[in-house]
């Protein structure tokens, strides 16, 4: 019985933390720059190749600390030359454009990496069970909580104390007063995107760890991503990562009980949101709307 | 004139001639395997190249293009070339049965090769049988193809999962013990295999249980504290691709290695090349391998392609050498490109050793049209001496044995009048 | 204006001789009988979403799941109920209509981005049900064992099962019923109003417009041409797919739209050939095809954004 309960609070945790890291960059990407980024996915895959070919030079933590730098980077180039274009217009462009993006990053990590799976060497440390009788929790679990825990900290308190994370909020509740004021906006929305990418790379390196890497594996996080920020409410990132934890935990509840439904359950939650609470559960009313 | 994809024979290609290729593109040559002189026989070949089952894919393209070289060396089929042409079907049914359509109906293809994705390769029957062009299936597992919902022109040349899971059954109750516990991906292919086995078990007198999950799954946790608490002689692993990967490798971290045996149908040498060494293990079945003693013609095939491919090839550069041999024998036999006669001319008929590269009769079964090859049954180890040497053989089952008879398959065979 | 009711008219009066020569010219130029089939499934699918988009300025990221729902409406009419062809096209197009009309309940007060997630959402939904339920959609193998029948008329039979000339010029038949309905549509009142609403919701509001009805109503029309569209496409391919419903596909119909010209009428038709025939071309040319379609979206959308037919419309806007 303990070894159950134990397993359910770390694997919700698990399951949860990784959704929240790509949903929190995807949410910042909507808020302040009405743009759903598609290829969100592919930036995390790309983290998770990054770290695969620095990890022979710098080691699995050098990789953990320069590959998500190095996916801003890539995003924040990309904002540059392409998606920043596309603001002022349609959103059908905005999401064509990154729909786009996403196909051509894929086949550039197939490109280079190959088709086949690979897998990302992490330290023998980390790959044994915490204790015999937690013999699923290895330390490498309790580690990516960890390391979840300290970039959302990181991340909310950017938000909060620092010029550009205040000005991104406030971006996000009036772009035209903030402009107005005379921030930069094109600017922000590009720093904007940059943290956004750097999420994305973070949960990349941590994903591959875990799973291994492959030219498609952001897709099947992509979706759940969506979910969560459809369940916390468009708007709110405090909304996103409860979206992200509340998912996260139902579908590990339901692998202990009902392992075929694990996918469906997400489904369930969003569909009972939207007819219960359209707005999501922290989403402001007419935010978006 | 039809181009085609020239890049899979480069392999992996290396960073550096990535980076001379600006922006990470690259356009293939046209590639045409063809003699010189009269009208070629061709072929055509629709394939996964990209999409999850691309590993698998391009091995068999290679294994496909090779073939087709030597046999053209040696007097192609009926004295003419032959032209082999290659289209991607993206791991998209839609995608393969416009293909499909493109070689039959533009290229007037005299043959069809194809899908690894079975339910691809199912929808293509469709095509090729309004068509009455001769189909053959190297590498699509599921059983219907060769079983009810089989057809008199379509062969297949990979083992039934059937065959499989009957193959290595007994082998692993006789080492291992008859309570089983099931991992097995929610989805027809996963339910057929486990239900084959289930049935085999049960004949033997043993017990199970089992977990049904996502296709795909990555964290196996939960079920393996149920596979723990269970205390099973064998673990089947019937998941496939990376969370097959994902799964042996948390089996392992969790130390559950020591406390019962890992097994399941395939773990394709593909898959084992990626995986980490500690992963590199279980009992599994292999359809064909590169290191069967007591049969020369192995050694000569092996010789022969290992340099041009860089490597020793796998069980699916053997399906579609298999595949095209089976063809040119159809057709030398008939006389005859046209489907029907290449049909009749290629039931029961005996694969000689150097095309079967196996032991014993090899025939295509009138009765099913499923290639009765032998399936070898063993334990997989991280490279001994030979990088490739991942696989100790331990048993090996003739297909008749495996197969059953073609009553309990539930095909029909039905030719047109 | 009538120079330009005029070039309407050519445009019109080209398009519909060609579609109905394909089968004299378009060996001529490396295609196949198949292919053509392949576009006008996608055109339809294409012009029944620009209804939406194009015609009421709402933007749906989902509609792979009406495209899907019709394909596998039908192929299970044909596989479970009867071998008739007509009546399983009409349950594919009232399943994956009835679907969007209900999903579209949901939605109508959602804009912008987040009516786009909602419905990317929905449509994963309908992918999820079809992958899971193997006992009866087939699962993730797809829908088999169900073959397009023989129209049978009584009187005579036309073969759209064998003959693949016959099977074309059904399409088309029921291509242009679609086109023919959906052109009376947007000249009718109601097409006028959904025009209003693309033009300025706000004032569409003021003067009296249901908005959400009409969005509705808008929404659920295009999803039950979608379908229609959906059940032409089991028939080609004799096979229904889940991934047919994945958002892939969705996002390939607003790729086609958009590439065509999403504010004429037949923009949407040019671009499932520009689509079609570059997706035929390049993924046999090359494996890193993924990177040239990718490629192409990128290019319509920075240098193209009004599409191959907005190229040739002077004066409107986009």
């Amino acid at each position: 019985m303990f070894q159950v309960v134990m397993f359910n609070l770390t694997n919700g945790l698990i399951v949860g933390a990784f959704y929240v890291l790509m949903a929190l960059g995807l949410s910042m990407i909507i808020n302040l720059s009405n743009v759903v980024n598609f290829a969100h996915g592919n930036f995390l895959a790309l983290g998770g190749y990054f770290a695969f070919m620095l990890t022979p030079y710098v080691g699995f933590w050098g990789a953990l600390l320069i590959s998500p730098l190095l996916t801003a980077v890539v995003g924040y180039a990309i904002e540059q030359i392409l998606i920043k274009h596309v603001y002022a217009r349609n959103h059908i462009y905005s999401l064509l454009l990154t729909f786009g993006l996403g196909f051509i990053l894929q086949d550039v990590c197939r490109f280079f990496w190959g088709p086949s799976p690979l897998p990302l060497g992490i330290p023998d440390s980390l790959s044994t069970p915490i204790t015999a009788d937690l013999f699923f929790i290895t330390w490498y679990r309790v580690f990516m909580v960890a390391v979840v825990i300290v970039a959302v900290t990181g991340l909310f308190a950017f938000l909060r104390y620092t010029r550009v994370g205040m000005r991104i909020r406030a971006g996000t509740l009036d772009l035209d007063t903030v402009s107005a004021l005379g921030v930069n906006v094109a600017a922000l929305r590009s720093y904007n995107f940059a943290v956004g990418s750097y999420l994305a790379g973070l949960a990349g390196v941590l994903a591959a760890g875990q799973i291994g890497l492959n030219p498609n594996m952001g897709d099947d996080l992509i979706m759940p991503s969506f979910i969560a920020i459809i369940v916390g409410g468009v708007g709110s990132l405090t909304g996103t990562l409860l979206g992200g934890l509340l998912i996260g935990v139902a579908a590990a509840l339901t692998t202990v009980f009902y392992p075929a439904a694990s996918e469906a359950v997400i489904y369930v939650i969003m569909a009972v949101v939207l007819l219960l609470r359209p707005r999501g559960l922290l989403g402001e009313e007419g935010m978006l709307s | 004139m039809v181009a085609n994809i020239g890049s899979i024979l480069s392999g992996r290609r290396s960073l550096l001639k990535g980076a001379a290729v600006v922006g990470g593109l690259q356009v293939a040559s046209p590639f045409i395997i063809k003699a010189r002189g009269e009208t070629p026989v061709k072929l055509g070949m629709v394939d996964p190249i990209t999409g999850s089952l691309s590993a698998l894919a391009v091995t068999e393209v290679e294994g496909a293009k090779w073939t087709v070289e030597q046999i053209n060396k040696t007097g192609g089929i009926l004295g003419r070339p032959v032209e082999l042409l290659i289209e991607d079907s993206a791991n998209d049914t839609g995608t393969g049965v416009q293909k499909t359509h493109k070689l039959i109906e533009r290229d007037n293809v005299d043959a069809i090769i194809g899908d690894v994705n079975s339910g691809i390769a199912y929808a293509m029957m469709g095509v090729t049988k309004e068509k009455g062009i001769l189909h053959i299936v190297p590498g699509g597992h599921t059983d219907p193809i060769t079983g009810t919902d089989c057809a008199w022109n379509t062969f297949r040349t990979c083992n039934t999962t059937a065959m499989d899971t009957s193959a290595i059954t007994g082998e692993l109750v006789k080492r291992f013990g008859k309570k089983w516990f099931f991992i097995t991906p929610d989805y027809a292919y996963g339910k057929t295999l486990q239900s084959n086995f289930v049935k085999k078990l049960q004949a033997l007198g043993g017990e199970f249980q089992g977990d049904m999950l996502p296709i795909a799954t990555s964290d196996f946790s939960a079920t393996l504290i149920k596979a723990k608490a269970y205390k099973p002689d064998v673990l089947l692993n019937n998941m496939g691709g990376s969370a097959q990967i994902n799964c042996m490798k948390q089996f392992l971290q969790f130390g559950m290695g020591k406390e019962m045996a890992l097994g399941g149908a395939l773990f394709e040498i593909e898959s084992v090349r990626s995986v980490p060494k500690e992963a590199q293990a279980g009992w599994w079945c292999m359809e064909w391998y590169w290191n069967t003693p007591g049969v020369p013609a192995v050694k000569t095939f092996v010789d022969a392609i290992s340099p041009v491919i860089g490597k020793k090839p796998t069980a699916r550069h053997w399906m579609a050498y298999v595949s095209i041999h089976a063809v040119r024998l159809a057709a030398e036999k008939a006389k005859s490109l046209k489907g029907i006669d290449m049909a009749r001319a290629l039931a029961d008929l005996e694969l000689p050793p150097e095309v079967s590269l196996m032991p014993g009769k090899i025939r295509y079964r009138a009765g099913d049209h499923q290639l009765m090859s032998n399936i070898h049954i063993g334990q997989m180890h991280p490279s001994e001496g030979d990088p490739d040497n991942l696989f100790t053989i331990a048993a090996t089952v003739t297909g008749e044995e495996a197969a059953g008879s073609v009553e309990s398959t539930g095909c029909k065979m039905v030719y047109p009048a | 204006m009538n120079a330009l009711l005029r070039h309407k008219y050519a445009t019109t009066a080209i398009i519909w001789a060609l579609l109905l020569t394909v089968p004299a010219w378009l060996p001529v130029f490396g295609g196949y009988t198949a292919l053509a089939g392949r576009v006008l499934v996608f055109g339809l699918a294409a012009m029944s979403f620009n209804l939406l988009l194009g015609f009421t300025g709402i933007m749906s990221f989902g509609h792979a799941a009406y495209f899907g729902l019709g394909a596998y409406g039908c192929g299970l009419f044909l596989k479970y109920v009867s071998a008739s062809t007509p009546l399983a096209m009409l349950a594919g197009t009232l399943l994956g209509g009835i679907a969007g009309t209900l999903f579209g309940l949901l939605l109508v007060r959602r804009r912008g981005v987040y009516f786009a997630m909602v419905t990317i959402a929905f449509g994963q939904v309908c992918f999820y049900i079809a992958y899971k339920w193997d006992d009866f959609t087939g699962g993730y193998d797809g829908l088999r064992g169900f073959a397009r029948a023989a129209l049978d008329f009584g009187a005579f039979k036309i073969d759209i099962a064998n003959n693949s000339t016959a099977f074309y010029f059904f399409i088309l038949a029921v291509f242009g019923g679609a086109a023919v309905l959906q052109a009376l549509l947007l000249k009718s009142p109601f097409g006028r109003s959904m025009l209003a609403i693309r033009e300025n919701e706000r004032r569409a509001r003021f003067l009296g417009l249901p908005i959400e009805k009409h969005i509705w109503l808008s929404f659920s029309i295009s999803c039950f041409f979608t379908a229609l569209a959906g059940s032409l496409y089991a028939l080609l391919n004799n096979f229904a797919d889940p991934l047919g419903l994945n958002y892939i596909m969705s996002g390939n119909i607003v790729m086609i739209t958009v590439m065509g010209g999403m504010r004429a009428f037949w923009g949407p038709l040019i671009g499932a050939v520009l689509f079609v025939a570059l997706q035929d071309y390049v993924s046999s040319m090359t494996t890193n095809w993924m990177f040239f379609v990718g490629l192409t979206f990128v290019c319509v959308v920075l240098f193209f954004p009004r599409g191959l037919m907005g190229m040739f419309q002077k004066g409107a806007r986009t």
